[in-house]
């Protein structure tokens, strides 16, 4: 039998005629093997004395090459360019990864130091060394973004409802411009923009909560805008048309079908506008100001801020000054907790409000 | 009910483009009038200027009469939200309002505009509209699960029991089963001869066999030439259209010559 087949002489042709689908191709772990290679001679070099920065680099640039110099000459051109990609795009990875993970990890670092309950419970009315705590910056940031939430959120939802629903022709076009304009206002000039305001009411030097909100929601409303504009926008019009194909009026389309269509997006934009405006430190310089008590009166004087009472603690430290630092370290930890804590806010709130498809 | 709808004389403008032009005809109560013919020939476009849905698209404007019980809709003074009220319309494709369950969704006409209705009522009327709907056995264990949870055919079925639970006089269908299977497809072939007996409806369709099937009139649409606005070119019983058309590209379109 097997004689047969292999005596058969069109069996042994055929491989000549036939395109070949197999290709030679590295040993499964040779990219693994490479890279321990090339992580080891970035060890080397860093012992024999470069900079550790300069190891790292030169150990990414060497495992590149290798790999695509030795996949080039096994598996041919287009592996070995595919090898090299993956290589470049994992390394960008890392180092787009790098400063957000060396942030991290000083902030906890540093800052778990004064992360205590005394932190939480004191102002820094009266003390002059050590303990100390945050706590009316702490309650002042959650009133002022608060606030600025507040301002913000009904005039950015508002206009983009505006925007997508009503606003034909030129009014909508210079809305939309001028959106795109705030979006890129310089945090201190929107500080200065409430400062001034302000001003005209009050005499000259007033500092309050109430500007600092102000100030915020300047820099706040330009992304609530157009966060909420794009969630219209992908409500489809289909929808609209269901509504309307019904007898139902466009305002109430509006507040009963595309509203609820969109909300999960527009709650996980209005948070993610909150995130990034409570850590401001310009703009409340010049409005809230600074202070070492509690003043939870938004209408009445200065109001402490964490952004701010971080700046000033590292700005003018006490005698010694290792004191202010911590406190310092720690408000700026509290700051990112809360930002982490929003954004987690802004997915269960996204998760709960999604339309269902299945029960 | 079931209402007497004239149109005459009506072009349809897309801001300064004429799509149709002077188109006339008489819509029967309590029947079915397929309206059929080449793409992009103006019977989509046609179909939405009989419930005031063509005025949605911006500059969008029709001129022309067209009568319901001797009232002009387009008249001066007239609302369209109450036009729409009277003449219910389903789409190509099922859109069911994601957000909200089997039982809100053919309720929405009433929650939406906030009428104050019994619970008893409402009820009911969800159970009766989802029954002529031919959805009821499918649906009457979940009526508490999403809308979109449902097949395609099913989705369609619940739209149309949407459109009716608002009770209208005449019910406008923008292709309704180009997106369904078969199956699907003579369900709801069989609900419209169910509901032609309580309703008018005009029903647009690609599928000539369809409109064989279920209308009692067939219009047949057709551009004159490319570039130039699409018309009715004529309008007769469905029987008469598929037989004996007395236009020559009637026929040429029926028999599958072109188009």
């Amino acid at each position: 039998m097997t004689s047969a087949h292999t005596a058969s002489a069109p069996a042994e042709a055929e491989p000549q005629l036939q395109t070949p689908l197999t290709h030679r191709s590295l040993p499964r772990r040779a990219a693994p093997a490479v890279l321990l290679v090339a992580l080891l001679a970035g060890l080397g070099l860093r012992l024999a004395g470069l900079a550790l920065a300069w190891s790292a680099i030169l150990a990414a640039v060497g495992y590149t090459v290798a790999i695509y110099s030795w996949s080039r000459a096994v598996e041919g051109t287009r592996k070995a360019f595919d090898r090299m990609v993956t290589a470049i795009v994992t390394s960008a990875f890392l180092l787009a990864l790098l400063p957000l993970v060396s942030v991290l990890w000083t902030v906890v670092d540093r800052g778990s130091g004064r992360f205590d309950s005394e932190f939480f419970s004191y102002s820094m009315r009266g003390i002059v060394g050590e303990g100390g705590g945050a706590h009316h910056a702490i309650i002042g940031t959650l009133i002022v973004t608060g606030i600025a939430a507040l301002i913000s959120v009904p005039v950015g939802m508002l206009t983009a409802i505006y925007l997508v629903e009503y606003g034909r022709g030129r009014l909508a076009r210079y809305i939309t411009f001028f959106v795109d304009v705030m979006t890129g206002v310089p945090s201190i000039v929107a500080g200065l923009f409430a400062y001034a305001l302000f001003e005209l009411f009050y005499e000259a030097g007033v500092r309050m909560g109430i500007m600092g909100s102000v100030a915020l929601s300047v820099l706040m409303i330009p992304i609530v805008v157009r966060s909420t504009e794009e969630m219209l926008k992908l409500v489809p019009n289909e929808l609209r048309e269901a509504s309307y194909a019904l007898a139902v009026p466009k305002w109430r389309t509006i507040l009963r079908v595309v509203l609820p269509t969109a909300v999960a997006g527009i709650a996980t934009g209005i948070t993610l506008a909150i995130a990034r405006v409570i850590g401001e430190t310009a703009p409340l310089l010049v409005t809230a100001g600074v202070t070492a008590s509690d003043n939870f009166n938004p209408f009445d004087g200065r109001m402490a801020t964490l952004s701010v009472f971080s700046y000033n603690e590292y700005r003018s430290p006490g005698v010694p000054p290792e004191p202010s630092f911590d406190r310092a370290w720690a408000a700026a930890l509290t700051l990112i907790l809360i930002v982490m804590l929003l954004n987690l806010v802004a997915r269960l709130i996204s998760r709960l409000f999604a339309p269902k498809t299945r029960a | 009910m079931a209402k007497r709808i004239e149109v005459k004389g009506l072009d349809i403008y897309y801001d300064k483009f004429l799509a149709v032009q002077g188109v006339s005809m008489t819509i029967r109560p309590k029947a079915v009038t397929a309206l059929i013919g080449p793409s992009g020939c103006g019977k989509s476009t046609f179909l939405r200027t009989l419930n005031r849905m063509h005025e949605l698209v911006p500059k969008a404007r029709v001129e022309g009469k067209v009568l319901m019980d001797d009232q002009d809709l387009y008249g001066a003074n007239v609302d369209p939200v109450s036009v729409r009220r009277h003449i219910g319309m389903v789409f190509q494709r099922p859109n069911p309002f994601p957000t909200m369950s089997i039982y809100d969704n053919v309720a929405a006409g009433v929650k939406l505009n906030s009428k104050r209705m019994k619970r008893a009522d409402l009820d009911d009327l969800v159970e009766r509209s989802l029954k002529s709907a031919n959805l009821w056995e499918e649906v009457k264990d979940r009526l508490g699960k999403p809308g979109s949870g449902l097949s395609g055919g099913q989705q369609q079925r619940l739209c149309i029991a949407r459109a009716i639970a608002v009770q209208p006089d005449v019910l406008l269908m923008d292709e309704p089963c180009s997106a369904l299977d078969p199956i699907s497809t003579q369900a709801i072939e069989d609900l419209m001869l169910d509901l032609k007996s309580q309703y008018t409806i005009v029903i647009v369709t690609h599928n000539m066999q369809q409109a064989a099937r279920v209308s009692d009139v067939t219009g047949f649409f057709n551009l004159k030439a490319v570039g130039e606005p699409g018309g009715l070119v004529e309008i007769d019983d469905t029987e008469t259209i598929f037989s004996t058309p007395s236009n020559r590209a009637t026929e040429d379109y029926i028999s599958g010559r072109f188009g």
